[in-house]
């Protein structure tokens, strides 16, 4: 009879991951204050090529991924776009296309639309040129933004609308919402901005206040019972920060759970935000992607819930919110396995409370803001 | 529910078989449904042509066991709540 470790023995076996987050590219034309993008962005390696990127949809189609955005950085910077999606369509991917909308002509929609992509997803900035022009350091992404919203639409698209908001722009959503209505949106993310990256830098500056947060859900539950009586089907998701909540989210459903993220130089990730770890992961030039996701230290060092630290370990809702993000426990505590200190039951909650105190105090306008490019980026660069 | 009624997938929307998950799911903008398999059924014979009734008697000719009223009811039900959240439409 042969020993086995226990610990394997019992460990369960990681479902399929269904969603492929597939960044192309860190390059983009903006400079949003709130992006997501690791701060050091500017130092990443070279991108994948088609070759590469075609290898990596293969593998993960044949894993059972089936949901698949195409992301980065702004997707359209890349000349072959169209190529992987249609590749990704001939495998049989859903396929998203995450934009800022600068990159996007008429033409452009065209051979998409050829080589099959299924959904265009627009980000907005705010509902005038103005504040959108500030946050995303461009004057003229919101006249484009628009145009490129209209022209999607006559497409034939599905359209979701993504809107970050933040403090300088959440006392606009009643203009926001009715420009989504006339733009003639299916959907939009009303995503209060979460603070990973360029956004961490310059969170207490873009946290809005619990007055703001309140009036914007009221006005958008409004603009539900608007929209219903009009029969205009256009649901609207209202995502709070999570400094306001008192229970963590379940960050990406659980860690390497059903979500894997290949970043452009090709590691990949649980989640989009996942580098700022002190951790290393694996990329698709090393390995498979189904070693990756089974087998690698990266991907099993937070499944399920051994790991747990208390006060997760024994609480009831563990397998609701899995402890929350481990980015974010990292971020305000400095320990990467520490429970999210978002959850009021974690002995580091009060971090949260002084990140609110924090913005509060805040008096820069948006302009003041230190905006995404690659001279900031430089400073965060290591050797 | 009127059974001359036609009923399609909304536009952009896409039904499949997945391997494996070893069933059908209802593929939409950044989201999936993961459908049991009679609504699978259901929605595979959501053709754009057949009306309610042609739907029925097609599910009626592939599952012969249960009783025509009950499927229809049963039907009828589902579909009304896939319009509810948006899965289908009818013209
Ligand atoms: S958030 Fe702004 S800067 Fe960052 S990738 Fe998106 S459009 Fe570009
Ligand atoms: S203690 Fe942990 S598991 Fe319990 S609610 Fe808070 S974060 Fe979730």
């Amino acid at each position: 009879m042969s020993e086995q470790p226990l610990s394997s023995d019992l460990k369960p076996i990681p479902g399929a991951p269904l969603w492929l987050l597939a960044e192309l590219t860190y390059r983009c034309p903006l400079q949003c204050a709130y992006c997501s993008n690791p701060l050091d962005f500017a130092a990443q390696q070279e991108e994948l090529s088609t070759e590469e990127w075609f290898d990596v949809l293969r593998q993960a189609r044949a894993m059972g991924a089936v949901q698949l955005g195409f992301s980065g950085g702004e997707p359209l910077v890349r000349k072959d776009l169209e190529a992987l999606v249609a590749e990704a369509r001939r495998l049989g991917f859903y396929t998203n296309l995450i934009t800022s909308g600068l990159g996007l002509d008429e033409a452009r929609i065209g051979a998409l639309r050829e080589a099959g992509l299924d959904h265009i997803q627009i980000s907005l900035q705010a509902a005038d040129a103005e504040v959108a022009a500030a946050v995303a350091g461009s004057p003229k992404a919101h006249a484009k933004k628009l145009t490129m919203a209209r022209a999607v639409k006559a497409a034939g698209y599905p359209m979701v609308l993504n809107v970050v908001l933040h403090r300088h722009n959440i006392d606009q959503i009643d203009d926001i919402i009715a420009l989504c209505a006339e733009l003639g949106a299916d959907a939009v993310e009303l995503a209060n901005c979460q603070l990973y990256g360029w956004a961490q830098l310059n969170r207490a500056g873009l946290l809005p206040s619990r007055e703001q947060l309140e009036a914007a859900e009221a006005t958008t539950q409004r603009w539900r019972e608007r929209l219903a009586a009009k029969g205009q089907d256009m649901r609207l998701l209202f995502v709070i920060p999570d400094y306001y909540a008192t229970r963590p989210k379940a960050c990406m459903g659980g860690w390497g759970s059903i979500f894997m993220t290949v970043a452009p130089d090709g590691a990949v990730l649980p989640c989009h935000s996942a580098r700022i770890l002190p951790m290393s992961f694996p990329t698709v030039r090393e390995q498979p992607l189904q070693a990756i996701w089974y087998q690698s230290d990266a991907f099993n060092r937070y499944r399920g819930e051994d790991w747990m630290p208390s006060p997760c370990r024994d609480c009831d809702e563990r397998h609701k919110d899995f402890g929350g993000c481990r980015c974010q426990a990292y971020m305000l505590t400095g320990n990467a396995d520490a429970t999210d200190p978002v959850c009021d039951l974690s002995p580091d909650h009060h971090l949260i409370e002084a990140a609110r105190e924090e913005a509060a105090n805040d008096q820069r306008e948006v302009h003041e803001l230190t905006l995404r490019n690659v001279r900031e980026s430089r400073v965060f660069c290591r050797e | 529910m009127n059974s001359t009624r036609v009923y399609r997938l909304r536009p952009g929307w896409r039904l499949q078989w997945e391997e494996a998950q070893q069933r059908h799911v209802l593929l939409y903008p950044e989201g999936m449904v993961q459908l049991n398999e009679s609504a699978g059924a259901i929605l595979t014979l959501l053709d754009g042509e057949r009306d309610v009734t042609a739907l029925i008697d097609e599910l009626q000719r592939r599952f012969p066991q249960p009783p025509r009223e009950e499927m229809t009811a049963d039907v009828e039900e589902f579909l009304q709540d896939a319009a509810n959240q948006g899965w289908i439409r009818h013209e």
